[in-house]
Parts: C-alpha cells; structure tokens; sequence
C-alpha cells in the first residue's frame, strides 16, 4: 500500500491490510443483512400476531422492544466500521458519543409526555376518548366484521 | 503498529492534531452529530404524537403495496428493497474511499459509480412509494359519507374497520359515484356507466358488506409525519447522490490525483453512511413498529 502527503494534522495512518480489510466489509455486510432479515421476520410476526383474534399486548411490545435493539446493533455497526468511528483516537470518538447521550433524555421525556396528555384527555375529554378508541381491534381485517352499535360523535 | 505508537504520544502538548484527524473531516462529524439531532427532533416529535393517540394506523395496512403485484398484500416487501439498497450502496462506498487510500483512481471511479446508481434506485423507490400511497384512493368513512381519499397530509385513510348498521347508514348517504367506485373494486359484472344508470338502493345492495374493507378516517398527523420525515430523509439521500456525482467529476478530472490524496472522498463517504444510519431509524418508526 502506498500513502502519498496527506493531511497535514494526521500524525499517524491507520495502516490495515488488504485481507482484514476485506473480512471485515464481508463480515459486516452480512450481519447487517442479517439483523435486517430478523427484523423483518419480526415485522411479520407482529402483523400475524395483530390479524389474530386478541392479540397479547405484551408480547407485541417485547417484540417491538427487540427490534428497537436490534436497529441500536446495525447502527453501531455502521457507524463503527462503515464511518471508521471505531478507529478513531478516543477523545474525539467522546466528543461524539456523549453529546449522543441526551437522546436517553429527549426521547423518554417526550415520550412519557405525549403519553400523559393523552391520559389526560381520556380523563377530562370523555368525548374524544369514545371518538377515538377503537370498538374492536384495528387489525383484525381478514374477520368477519361482528355488528356493533354505531358511535356518538361525528365520527 | 499505529495503536502502540498512539498510546506514547503526548497529544496535548502541541505540534500536533489532538484528534489526529484532518480538519474537514472533524467538521463533517460535527455536522452529522448536528444533522442526527435535528432528524432525532423529528422522529421524537412523531412518538410524541403517537403516543398521545388513542389509536395509530397498523403500519402493515399501509405499506402492503409492491410495483406490478397490484392489489396484492406484501407487508414490509417493498420497504425492505428500499432497506437493502441502502445497505450495499453503503458497502460500495466504503470499497470507494477504500479504494481512494489506495490512491486507486480506478476503483474509486468504479466504485462511486455504483454508489450513485444505488442513491438513484433509492430515490426512485421513495418516489413511487410517495405517489402510490398519495394517488391510490381508499373507501373512507368521513363525517357519515364514504368518500374515496388517498393518504395526504390532510387526511388519513387508514383509521378503525367500519361495519355493521354504521356501514350500512353510511353507504346509504354517500354518492352514487363513489357507490360505483366501490363496487367495481371487487366485481366487474357491471361497467361503470351501467353502475352510474342504476338506482341507488340497487347499487347499496351490490355493496358486499362483508368484503369491502371500509375505513374511519384516520388520525391526520400521519401524512405529515410520513411525508416530512421520508422527505428529509430523501432530501439528503438526493444531495448525498449529488455530493458523489462532483466527486466522481472530480475523480475523473484528476483533481484528488494531482492533489495527492483522496481525503474528499472519505468525507463524502462520511455523509453516505450516515444517510443509510438515519434510514436505519426511519425503517424501524415508520415500517416495523
């Protein structure tokens, strides 16, 4: 491998040879591939599980949860081996990281937040809470539909 | 070995990069931090809402459509061509800026080149997607009638299953177009004049109540949320697309060659990647959960 003048501000080249190279793109492409491919069995689990008669609430959260983990997986994969994050020094891999750590806050206060008003209003705005929670469950398309009174409300 | 030689450098002490990373590419990184915060924002916002919603259209009844399947039901298919294009066009920009260490001229053109392609069969998805969910027109109960409605950002088509006496009353008070419209979705033994020539109890009655698959509308703040974020998301996919093609104008012109080194090109790479990252996000809050 031959390295011309490059930036001035590189001390040190990360030398890597041809065959790790190559293992490590091959290796790295397949399990993204494959954590994908679970991710998408995943999908269509949750999608059987919601056609069916009484889905388990529950159990389609874990199985959301799962793939949320998942995706954490293939992003840390591509960002530390396609972006080369992985091989940088390691203050300036923190100065990235750890300003990263308030989504742990964003994402649960805004969350918990969206979740609370909508208790609220059921509790106070009796009208949108009928208008708006399903009589029966939204997936079970392919069922035959079983009478049920009409709504109040302009829906 | 470089990581022996890291640890005994003193990379406070001046002389010298502390990050051993040339400018450019430091920026690039900050502004790709920046870059995930505001899409961070934005799909925060969407769970935000989402949670505040008594019900949220099933992402499967939504995105079930492939190009030439017609009416046929694939959840998640198409999507995930979108998803694996993403993910080699990823992998042929790494053998790129591989390539461009190795001061591999030919490579690098090869290699971008193929990037492109993959940006440009993305783009193309995204805009059949867009236009199949926006044109395509769903029997929808509004306000008491039944109105044909495609998926914008002022209405949603895909709310809770209609049935019974409801579906029954509304039928009766919704036109004789959209009556014929309906039943010619699923039984083409009358022509669409002969529908539009009929009385309207006689249409009402070829209405199979237990096939047609009729809706409430929906909560509105979906399109928006859909289309703003797959649109922000394809927007950087087309500057990426832009980004590679100067680079591959540049490649070709000799300008890395005679400067040296392929810096350039990792940059780039860096906004690729980070391209195929956010879609990592958007798959999973739009397609899988």
């Amino acid at each position: 491998m031959q390295h011309t003048e490059s930036a001035s501000e590189i001390t040190f080249h990360h030398h890597i040879d041809e065959k790790t190279f190559k293992r490590n793109v091959i290796r790295t492409t397949v399990i993204l591939s494959v954590i994908t491919v679970i991710e998408l069995v995943i999908g269509l689990i949750i999608y059987t599980m919601h056609k069916g008669p009484d889905p388990n609430t529950y159990v389609v959260l874990a199985f959301k949860g799962l793939v949320c983990i998942l995706t954490l997986a293939k992003a840390y994969y591509i960002v530390s081996v396609f972006m080369h994050l992985g091989d940088e020094i390691r203050n300036m891999i923190m100065t990235i990281v750890v300003p990263l750590l308030l989504f742990v806050w964003f994402i649960i206060a805004f969350i918990v937040d969206g979740n609370s008003y909508k208790n609220l209003r059921n509790d106070y705005d009796k009208h949108f809470q009928e208008s708006t929670t399903p009589a029966s469950h939204h997936g079970a398309a392919e069922h035959a539909p079983e009478p049920e009174a009409p709504k109040p409300g302009k829906q | 070995m470089a990581t022996t030689a890291t640890a005994q450098t003193k990379w406070w002490s001046g002389g010298k990069s502390p990050f051993n990373t040339e400018y450019g590419k430091l920026m690039m990184w900050y502004f790709l931090m920046s870059d995930a915060f505001t899409f961070g924002a934005f799909l925060i916002s969407y769970g935000s809402i989402r949670f505040s919603q008594n019900f949220w259209p099933d992402p499967n009844a939504v995105f079930n459509a492939f190009p030439g399947a017609g009416h046929a039901n694939l959840p998640l298919a198409f999507v995930s061509v979108m998803t694996f294009i993403l993910i080699i066009s990823s992998v042929t920009m790494v053998l790129a800026v591989h390539a461009g260490h190795n001061n591999n001229k030919k490579d690098v053109v090869k290699w971008l080149a193929w990037t492109i392609v993959g940006g440009f069969a993305f783009l193309g998805c995204q805009a059949w997607e867009w236009h199949h969910l926006i044109t395509g027109e769903h029997a929808t109960l509004i306000d008491g009638t039944i109105q044909m409605v495609g998926q914008t950002t002022r209405v949603n088509p895909w709310g809770d299953l209609v049935h019974g006496p409801e579906l029954t009353a509304a039928l009766q008070n919704s036109t004789q177009h959209t009556l014929a419209q309906i039943v010619s979705e699923h039984s083409h033994t009358y022509t669409h004049d002969q529908l539009m020539g009929m009385p309207k109890q006689q249409l009402v009655d070829l209405v199979n109540e237990a096939e047609v698959h009729i809706r409430r509308n929906g909560p509105v703040a979906f399109g928006g949320y859909f289309y703003g974020i797959t649109g922000f998301h394809g927007f950087h996919v087309f500057s990426g697309v832009v980004i590679n093609i100067v680079m591959l104008v540049m490649t070709q012109n000799n300008v890395f060659e005679n400067r040296g080194h392929y810096l350039m090109i990792e940059k780039a790479g860096l906004y690729w990647h980070f391209v195929d990252l956010v879609w990592v996000f958007v798959f999973l809050c739009f397609y899988l959960i």
